[in-house]
């Protein structure tokens, strides 16, 4: 899923302090099962904001909204109404859910929330971690389900650096060596001798720095 | 590897001999006065000066421009490149530029991590890693094709080398990772500082059995410890380095004063092992911010620069 976490209150106030009339507009999914933005993240965020702005004592309407997913027009047209009658929506979902704003709703302000993070899944209570970079050109296959690209901080291809030590990497012991965990895995699986092989350079063609991807299912258009 | 030597620290190890390097820092500015110093100090006592390119992700003077400015005072610098700053196009591009330049060694790695740097809010690079780099090299040198496959007019002949980490984790998996670096082209190896020579000659010997050391020259890197200071930012702040107890004991038990003499006799005790050594083929004196200390070493050493004389 898509892992989310709130901008810095501050931040968050200095980029709607203009508008006198806000909608925060939750997301019903991904944003929502990592507490960063569903329909209670929402309520409390513009219990904050109300708060903040009686005690600067500037007049401001704070409106709620959740919908199931942000991300798509259709559930963005059940809430055109409130976003029509306010000078700005202030989403609480990623940076999809805010975009998909922009795009359906040309002539509305649109501010972001949330830190759009990474697409990871909870791995204990209260603790997220990204597994996928979205690079385009899977490569999980040749590395026992654990993906370089996103858990080396190098992203190498051809076995860990020489900063890999005690199983963690070399920039924080809070991050497990990537290939620790793939050599780990390797080994239960008993394919280690598959890492004698160069992996040759990757084909990044498929990721970013290429504009807006998109993908084209004829089998599926109207 | 190449038949015909294309440097002189290639020649020195084909022949045979004890090959002798030492590291130079650029500056962080645009002062090529302050390597023309390090350049007096290190010229004559070693084979070759490894050149380092924005070491521990701090920015500073290009390793080509460095380069440059030691082979103007005759000496011959080994550049070093790492993956982490430039994408696969400008890798070849400055590869052909050095050699354009009269640059014939080159150490290719990966870099150290931007968040060790003076600038950790930088976006890394790692288009290609250290491997695919000196495959990149080797391929340029041996088949005169860039990675794309186009033929290149006037074909980089580098004399390649890598690093290897005889103390990073997993043991085994860095030995396979060094016939990894063989495969790809390494001609030499540097390694890490040895302090623990224990894990290094266990290290050496996996390389051994695994017939590795036939195929490629590994200089052991050695740096002085110059103080209490040093040697517990060594031991805990470094990444990839493994100073044990019993040499920060005897740093911690050296009189006051006298510490940095304890250094210099910790490394020379510890170059004059891995010259036992079977498959040492030299040593890579490290003596960071210390480059006047390395003649002195060199000479207590007992090592002379230049081919063996059999």
């Amino acid at each position: 899923m898509i892992v989310g976490e709130q901008k810095p209150l501050d931040e968050i106030r200095d980029q709607i302090s203009p508008f006198k009339k806000v909608l925060i507009l939750g997301c019903g999914t991904c944003v929502t099962v990592c507490f960063a933005g569903g329909e209670k993240e929402v309520g409390v965020m513009a219990s904050t904001l109300r708060m903040a702005g009686a005690v600067s004592g500037q007049e401001k309407e704070f409106l709620e909204a959740t919908v199931k997913r942000q991300c798509e027009w259709e559930f963005l047209d059940q809430v055109a109404e409130q976003i029509a009658s306010v000078d700005a929506v202030l989403s609480l979902g990623c940076g999809i859910g805010v975009q998909a704003i922009a795009e359906r709703f040309p002539k509305v302000r649109v501010y972001p929330g949330l830190n759009t993070s990474f697409l990871g899944m909870p791995v204990e209570q209260g603790v997220w971690s990204a597994r996928c970079a979205a690079c385009g050109d899977c490569v999980l296959g040749r590395f026992a389900g654990v993906c370089p690209i996103v858990r080396c901080s190098k992203s190498l291809l051809n076995g860990p650096c020489g900063g890999s030590h005690d199983g963690v990497c070399e920039i924080s012991p809070d991050i497990p060596c990537g290939w620790q965990l793939i050599y780990d895995r390797l080994e239960v699986l008993g394919l280690l001798d598959t890492l004698e092989e160069i992996v040759p350079p990757k084909d990044w063609s498929a990721g970013m720095g290429r504009g807006g991807r998109s993908i084209v299912r004829e089998d599926l258009k109207i | 590897m190449n038949p015909e030597p294309q440097s002189g620290l290639q020649r020195v190890l084909s022949e045979g001999g004890f090959a002798v390097t030492a590291e130079c820092g650029p500056p962080r500015g645009g002062n090529a006065e302050v390597i023309r110093d390090k350049g007096r100090w290190l010229k004559g006592c070693v084979d070759a000066v490894n050149v380092t390119d924005n070491q521990t992700a701090i920015v500073r003077m290009s390793s080509i421009a460095a380069c440059v400015h030691l082979q103007q005072m005759g000496l011959e610098p080994v550049m070093q490149m790492v993956t982490r700053d430039r994408n696969r196009i400008a890798l070849q591009s400055d590869i052909m530029g050095a050699y354009s330049l009269g640059i014939r060694n080159i150490l290719c790695l990966s870099g150290d991590h931007q968040t060790f740097g003076s600038q950790p809010d930088a976006m890394n690079v790692f288009d290609i890693d250290s491997i695919n780099l000196l495959r990149a090299v080797q391929t340029m040198r041996d088949e005169g094709r860039d990675m794309s496959g186009y033929e290149l007019d006037g074909p980089p002949r580098m004399f390649i080398g890598a690093v290897a980490n005889p103390f990073a984790d997993p043991l085994d998996y860095h030995v396979i990772r060094l016939a990894k670096k063989i495969e790809a082209g390494a001609d030499f190896i540097q390694t890490q500082c040895v302090y623990n020579l224990e894990r290094f000659k266990e290290w050496m010997r996996l390389a051994r059995e695994e017939g590795l050391t036939d195929r490629v020259h590994i200089l052991a890197g050695v740096t002085p410890l110059r103080s209490l200071r040093m040697t517990q930012h060594m031991a805990s702040k470094v990444a990839g380095m493994d100073v044990p107890d019993s040499v920060r004991k005897r740093m911690a038990g050296a009189p006051r004063g006298k510490v940095a003499e304890e250094g210099t006799r910790i490394c020379l005790e510890t170059i004059a092992e891995l010259r036992q050594i079977e498959g040492v083929h030299g040593v890579h004196i490290m003596a960071i911010g210390g480059e006047e200390k390395v003649s002195e070493i060199v000479e207590a050493a007992g090592l002379t620069p230049g081919p063996a004389v059999a």
